[in-house]
């Protein structure tokens, strides 16, 4: 029996009248690649910012590896997100003035210990050895993007979060960060990705669909997003 | 780490914290200017005001009793007489440095054509060494800056010449290099007028001469009437003015404190000890204005030194918080990656301090510059420089940095990390 990593249950997220996220029960096991797709304003981005403990829902608990998030104040929502999210944005967000290591050393400094030696081999990890003293200006945007994954993954957090992390690539950038994906899950890491790629969505093992801020789909490895679609007009109709 | 971004955001931001420093220079070069000025300027106040004359008249206890009773105040002639020898003591006391110039005085009366006229016996100028191995110069020509001579001043030695006042010069129509012969019980001496005088006041009526040949004449060798002292002071305060109706009612503290600190009251009291049957007495009009004066220009200098912490103070905040604002995505993305609000607040105002403390040690020796344009402006001569005013300015400048940096730390502890890392 897989452990259950993460659990949403009834989790809403009200904005005045507006339901950002409405009644969500959603759980993933430890190891699991989920991708989350819908179009904009369907609740992806609420959705992940609450996994990753950067928001709290208004209705209902989140159980982040046997604890309740909902109920954590700021200070401790920023310990957790510090010692077991790791997150991967679409525009990079890296710090402009640093290399790509000391990039990743400022995760460790704020987790731990800086240690320039653990960022190197993190860098060697996505293969970024040669360009571990570049600053971001000198970097392409697949190279950035590495780095981001590098910095995610330095404090070995048990989710990787991922806010449209192909969003701004090309396609072979895109083909090189989903290999580091699948590598990583192969490893065993939690990966979960919000995108609107299904090129990218439909590498993952688990897909679930949101909709005006509720889940209409989650589809297995079988069936790609497109199916998945499909299965819920039907289900609509 | 922490150390290195601090160092690379000094860097990358130079710009804004050459402003932010440049802003902390002007404050802080005015704030130490004006201290400065403001704890050297008693001295240079002071000295200033000597142009007004003596600040304090010492003469015998019964003297001043009867001075004090019949409201006699430099006038008349006493037959109680303080020694010349003790005139010089008084630079042997506590704040003997303080005095700058002193001058005894003998008053007597005198025929001179059939009348009589009052004759004063002074040092017209002083120079000795004392015990002490101090070289001393002093004498009336320094405490009579004001008047007009037509003339010459006598000097130190100048026995057998006098000064005259105008009024009595011209009643008797004597003019400079006149011959003149004064008449005292049965010693009669012959004088040349040296110089003419016009003090403005009872003296223009008087007959100036050496004190040795005062005493010849008025047959009272070693002897003195007043001795005017001109000292530099520090303003009354409640302490002071308690100590100058009783010093025995202070309790030991206050008597330490009120004798080692430069009131009039206590110069007077130490004067008393060294000066045999003297008694001290501030001249009241002139000690009251050094001080309302004194006051004053401090009140002024300290309302500088405020309102130019308070415009360092916007300032800075303006430009920090600007600087804030500007780099919220960087520190949003520190936030996310589980940085503390405290930790995000640490690393900036650690850089502003950094900035504040380069600028604040600039702004510092900028300040002392200003201080001597001052001191040479307005006083002629240099301002010492109080070491206090580093502790002083660097109070001020943690102060004026921290307000400033309030706007800024009420933003980064406000700021939430998804408000500034999902930006498509």
């Amino acid at each position: 029996m897989p452990k259950k990593i993460l659990e949403l249950r009834n989790v809403s997220k009200i904005y005045g009248n507006l339901k950002a996220l409405a009644d969500i029960n959603l759980s993933v096991n430890a190891g699991d690649w989920v991708s989350i797709m819908g179009p904009s304003g369907s609740g992806k981005t609420t959705m992940i910012n609450i996994i990753g403990c950067m928001d709290t829902p208004s209705v209902g608990s989140v159980m982040l590896d046997g604890t309740d998030i909902s109920k954590e104040n700021a200070a401790s929502l920023t310990r957790i997100r510090r010692d077991k999210i790791g997150l991967i944005f679409q525009q990079f967000h890296l710090i402009s003035y640093l290399s790509a290591v000391e990039n990743v050393m400022v995760a460790q400094y704020y987790h731990s210990m800086p240690d320039e030696e653990e960022a190197l081999e993190a860098l060697a990890k996505v293969g970024l050895s040669d360009r571990a003293h570049h600053l971001p200006a000198q970097l392409s945007g697949g190279e950035q993007q590495r780095v981001c994954i590098a910095r995610a993954l330095i404090n070995s957090p048990q989710i990787l979060l991922g806010d449209e992390p192909t969003g701004n690539l090309d396609e072979e950038n895109e083909g090189i960060v989903v290999d580091i994906f699948r590598r990583l899950h192969d490893e065993g890491v939690t990966i979960i990705v919000v995108t609107h790629d299904p090129e990218v969505g439909d590498v993952a093992q688990r897909k679930i669909i949101l909709e005006h801020g509720r889940v209409v789909g989650d589809v297995d490895q079988s069936a790609t997003f497109g199916e998945a679609l499909r299965l819920k007009g039907k289900h609509d109709a | 780490m922490f150390w290195r971004m601090i160092t690379k955001t000094l860097i990358r931001q130079r710009g804004k914290m050459l402003m932010i420093a440049f802003t902390v220079v002007l404050g802080v070069s005015l704030s130490t200017a004006m201290m400065n000025v403001m704890l050297g300027v008693g001295d240079k106040v002071n000295r200033e005001l000597k142009v007004y004359g003596a600040n304090i008249t010492v003469r015998h206890k019964d003297a001043a009793l009867m001075s004090d009773l019949y409201g006699l105040e430099g006038q008349g002639v006493s037959d109680k007489f303080l020694r010349e020898d003790d005139v010089l003591k008084l630079k042997s006391i506590f704040w003997g440095f303080n005095i700058l110039d002193f001058a005894p005085m003998l008053d007597g009366r005198a025929g001179l054509n059939g009348s009589e006229v009052s004759v004063v016996g002074t040092w017209p100028e002083k120079h000795t060494t004392l015990p002490t191995g101090e070289e001393l110069h002093t004498g009336l020509k320094a405490l009579r800056t004001w008047w007009e001579i037509s003339g010459e001043w006598l000097s130190e030695n100048d026995d057998e010449s006098v000064m005259m006042g105008h009024l009595l010069a011209s009643q008797n129509n004597l003019h400079v290099g006149d011959k003149i012969t004064l008449t005292a019980g049965t010693q009669s001496a012959a004088f040349t007028v040296k110089g003419i005088y016009n003090d403005g006041g009872s003296s223009d009526s008087k007959i100036l001469m050496t004190l040795p040949a005062a005493q010849k004449l008025l047959g009272l060798p070693g002897r003195v009437s007043t001795i005017e002292v001109s000292a530099l002071t520090t303003p009354d305060n409640d302490l002071a003015r308690k100590a100058a109706q009783d010093p025995h009612s202070l309790s030991p503290d206050e008597y330490e404190t009120w004798y080692c600190t430069a009131y009039v009251s206590a110069i007077c009291h130490q004067i008393q000890e060294v000066i045999e049957d003297g008694v001290a007495k501030p001249v009241r009009q002139v000690a009251e204005s050094e001080g309302t004066i004194l006051n004053k220009t401090t009140l002024l200098m300290v309302l500088i030194t405020v309102l130019s912490s308070i415009g360092s103070a916007l300032a800075i905040s303006n430009l920090i918080t600007a600087s804030v604002i500007e780099r919220s995505q960087e520190l949003g993305l520190l936030k996310a990656l589980g940085a503390h609000n405290w930790q995000i607040v640490l690393l900036v105002l650690a850089e502003v301090m950094i900035t504040g403390i380069a600028g604040g040690i600039a702004g510092y020796f900028m300040g002392i510059g200003f201080a001597q344009v001052i001191g040479q402006t307005v006083f002629g001569s240099y301002i010492e420089i109080a070491r206090m005013v580093i502790l002083i300015v660097a109070v001020i400048l943690f102060l004026v940095t921290l307000a400033g940096s309030v706007p800024a730390i009420r933003y980064l502890t406000a700021l939430k990390p998804t408000e500034v890392l999902h930006g498509k």
